[in-house]
């Protein structure tokens, strides 16, 4: 992966504890799985920063091979891959991941 | 577009043990839901049994697969 994408994809994901790749933004999702993740967010009223990936290609491949996942939304927490959309949801639902943002 | 049989046969030819149940959420040729059951999940993070059945899936993202939405189960 080229040098400057992997260094620009790091210090998106370093910019804030909890970090998201998103179609669209919080206000204004493009897309069902990225405002099911946003919206998640939101109602655990966690301070996070997002990325649309739609304004920026190099960025929306490139995360697909950082983190070796292929689809988006994709969530960072204390600069770790935590998984799209479903494992969001399902760590949620454990309690998990209120567990992790404390 | 892609479908849910090809789907199916992939994940199973890719993972070992599993069976997989899939299905063409909007009936549109995009939106999939995976359930996939396998010993090959067991004392695997989770993270790593969906990246597992995204790899599996290979190239199916270029050929117009748009989510594919996982849920794993180990036995």
């Amino acid at each position: 992966m080229d040098k400057n994408l992997k260094k620009r994809i790091e210090e998106l994901i370093k910019s804030s504890k909890v970090f998201l790749f998103m179609k669209g933004t919080p206000e204004n999702p493009m897309c069902g799985f990225s405002m099911r993740v946003s919206e998640i967010l939101e109602n655990l009223n966690v301070k996070f920063k997002s990325f649309d990936v739609l304004s920026d290609n190099s960025i929306r491949e490139g995360i697909k091979e950082y983190s070796v996942w292929p689809t988006i939304p994709q969530l960072y927490i204390n600069r770790k891959f935590i998984g799209g959309a479903d494992i969001v949801a399902s760590m949620v639902e454990k309690g998990e991941l209120q567990k992790i943002l404390k | 577009m892609v479908n849910s049989e090809e789907l199916k046969e992939q994940i199973e030819k890719e993972i070992p043990k599993s069976n997989a149940k899939v299905e063409d959420t909007k009936n549109d040729g995009m939106h999939f839901k995976a359930v996939v059951k396998s010993s090959a999940f067991k004392n695997k993070p989770l993270v790593e049994q969906h990246r597992m059945v995204y790899r599996a899936l290979g190239n199916k993202f270029e050929e117009g697969l748009h989510s594919m939405s996982v849920e794993t189960k180990e036995e």
